[in-house]
């Protein structure tokens, strides 16, 4: 099955309704805590990317019986060094974004952690994709 | 044990009285597990998704939910009978009721020993210097609410991990008199432990066989009731005073362990950062953040389904807040520390109850999703999807389903029929056909379709 959301650049206040919403869809589903657990850990700090620091984007869900593959697009502005931006600890954000509790630098290191496949596309001035996906094969159900 | 444990349904002491029950809807309304429906005119109860709160019982204008009842009588097929009461009974009585009178009259109705539930805290601390709790995952999710461990089980499993496994302060002071009990050569059979129950999550659990309480505690008592009985004696016995009252065993306990069971009781004694929850909506909301797995700075959370604590139980006879009044007044009279003399007893029979502190894991009961296989999960949750948008969503509840969200999910799961939607009725009644077609007619109980045919 296939949801999208809109995602505000800034929004802080409402920064995570996306991935609770997720959350709630992948337990009607019976995806197992195991599973559900990764991918909204996963997709919360793609979300709070997108808010402290894109111009706003998009969140696309398609949820099949073997796996689960979610697109974030934002419209920029794009990450310089990706590799960098990787790397545990390693933030831009402002101190006023840090005061809110948010970018301690862990976002893309544990989206890389919970992911099976991701794949990053981006670049100074370009908008970043980010597709994440999880297999449901392993690990039972009922994990 | 634990193979056992998983095959056991839960023990649910809420029952509709439908010669009662008006179908009003409140109880739909407020269930927090959305577990009630409204069908034939009158409340049902889903079984697998009612955590025995008691939220429906508080909120029924026709007194229409009811607990079930337990024969008081039962007590006196033991010749040691064991009262294990919550302090908050206390609470109950003004204040021109004595604790003294109160253990007193508990003797009278038929009780040989009292033990506060409470005292457990006081054992355990006495064991182990502190507050021991015993979890896989940070941070403790305190297992004192019988109520909010249901929860955790159906709706949050990734939580299980959490929750404490160190056996609550009832179930410790239960084993403790039994162990005294057969320390003075008193066979086993011949002990009933009898605990005395403000609420039907606590009663539910020692009805449930293979819980936590299994062994340990042989019947609960509604605390209604053991106070109307107790009532009746001090009614009847308005004078007596002095060696009469004063013959029997004053139950030791602490200041600090006396308020365990209110709001902030539990979390006050516990170390590190710890943050108390109470009533049932709220623990939801709070459950699903801790769920979120972004909380590792808190150590200990003590979360509790009813207002106030304890004290807001559904069996409890008195105003909660005058009760947890009357609770902090009689603690603030008791002593911070356990006598030397109760302290070397507990410890005389530590190899006993050390070795049986802690309870088994505990297992999933999954009630969200909308089949045990995931594609027809998700074919499921797009036919919900689908639904919703054609139903008015004002959530009127008239269809028999607290939402409209929830009636669709009901229809999704083939256990309703789109016909049950009055709004849809009144304002298109042709559509209504067409969606009923589509989406299925159902079902043997629903209420008479061919009736509202047009």
């Amino acid at each position: 099955m296939h949801v999208s959301f809109q995602v505000q650049a800034g929004d802080f206040s409402n920064a995570g309704k996306v991935s609770s919403t997720v959350k709630g869809i992948l337990k009607q589903l019976n995806l197992g805590p195991v599973h559900v657990k990764r991918i909204i850990v996963a997709l919360y700090e793609a979300e709070v990317n997108v808010v402290a620091h894109s111009y706003g984007g998009t969140i696309t869900c398609e949820v099949e019986p073997e796996s689960v593959d979610i697109l974030v697009c934002d419209t920029g502005p794009g990450i310089p060094d990706l590799d960098l931006a990787m790397t545990e600890g390693w933030s831009t954000a402002t101190t006023e974004v840090r005061e809110m509790g948010f970018g301690a630098g862990m976002g893309l290191a544990n989206i890389r952690k919970n992911t099976d496949r991701l794949a990053i596309d981006t670049g100074e001035g370009k908008p970043t994709k980010i597709h994440m996906c999880f297999d449901l094969a392993n690990g039972a159900a009922h994990a | 044990m634990g193979q056992r444990m998983r095959d056991q349904p839960f023990h649910h002491t809420l029952m509709v009285r439908k010669d009662l029950c008006q179908g009003c809807t409140h109880c739909m309304k407020r269930c927090p597990t959305e577990a009630i429906r409204i069908t034939g005119g009158k409340a049902q109860v889903d079984p697998e998704r009612c955590v025995d709160c008691g939220q429906c019982m508080a909120v029924c204008p026709h007194n229409a939910i009811v607990i079930e009842q337990n024969d008081f009588q039962q007590i006196f097929h033991y010749k040691y009978r064991v009262a294990i009461l919550p302090t908050l009974l206390i609470g109950q009585f003004e204040d021109d009721v004595s604790e003294e009178a109160m253990v007193d009259a508990l003797h009278n109705i038929g009780f040989t020993h009292v033990h506060y539930a409470e005292s457990g805290v006081d054992i355990l601390k006495t064991l182990g210097k502190k507050i021991s709790v015993y979890a896989d995952q940070h941070p403790v999710v305190s297992s004192y609410c019988p109520a909010v461990v249901r929860l955790i089980q159906l709706r949050y499993p990734a939580l299980l991990p959490n929750v404490n496994l160190m056996r609550t302060p009832a179930q410790i002071a239960a084993l403790y008199a039994r162990v005294v009990l057969q320390s003075e050569g008193i066979d086993s059979e011949d002990i009933g432990v009898f605990y005395i129950t403000p609420c039907a999550a606590k009663y539910a659990q020692i009805k449930t066989p293979g819980s936590a309480t299994s062994g340990l505690i042989q019947g609960g008592l509604n605390l209604d009731y053991v106070f109307n009985l107790m009532q009746a004696y001090l009614a009847q016995h308005p004078n007596r005073k002095g060696e009469e009252l004063s013959r029997w065993e004053r139950p030791a306990i602490t200041g600090p362990a006396f308020l365990w069971s209110l709001t902030k009781g539990e979390s006050a004694m516990m170390q590190g950062r710890t943050l108390s929850v109470d009533e049932v909506h709220n623990v939801i909301e709070f459950l699903e953040l801790v769920e979120d797995d972004r909380h590792k700075n808190l150590d200990f959370l003590e979360l509790r389904a009813c207002d106030t604590g304890c004290t807001g139980g559904i069996l409890t006879p008195r105003n909660r807040f005058l009760a947890t009044e009357r609770i902090k007044h009689h603690a603030a009279t008791l002593p911070k520390e356990l006598h030397e003399e109760d302290k070397a007893r507990i410890l005389s029979f530590s190899d006993q109850l050390i070795r049986n502190l802690k309870t088994d894991r505990i297992v999933a009961k999954h009630s969200l999703q909308l089949d045990r296989d995931v594609t027809m999960a998700i074919r499921k949750l797009e036919k919900v999807k689908r639904i919703t948008e054609v139903l008015p969503g004002i959530d009127c509840g008239l269809c028999g389903c607290p939402t409209c969200r929830s009636l669709a999910e009901d229809i999704a799961k083939a256990n309703a029929s789109i016909r049950r939607c009055v709004v849809l009725k009144l304002t298109d009644p042709h559509g209504l056909n067409n969606l009923a077609k589509i989406w299925g007619e159902v079902i043997q109980k629903d209420q008479k379709p061919s009736t509202s045919e047009v």
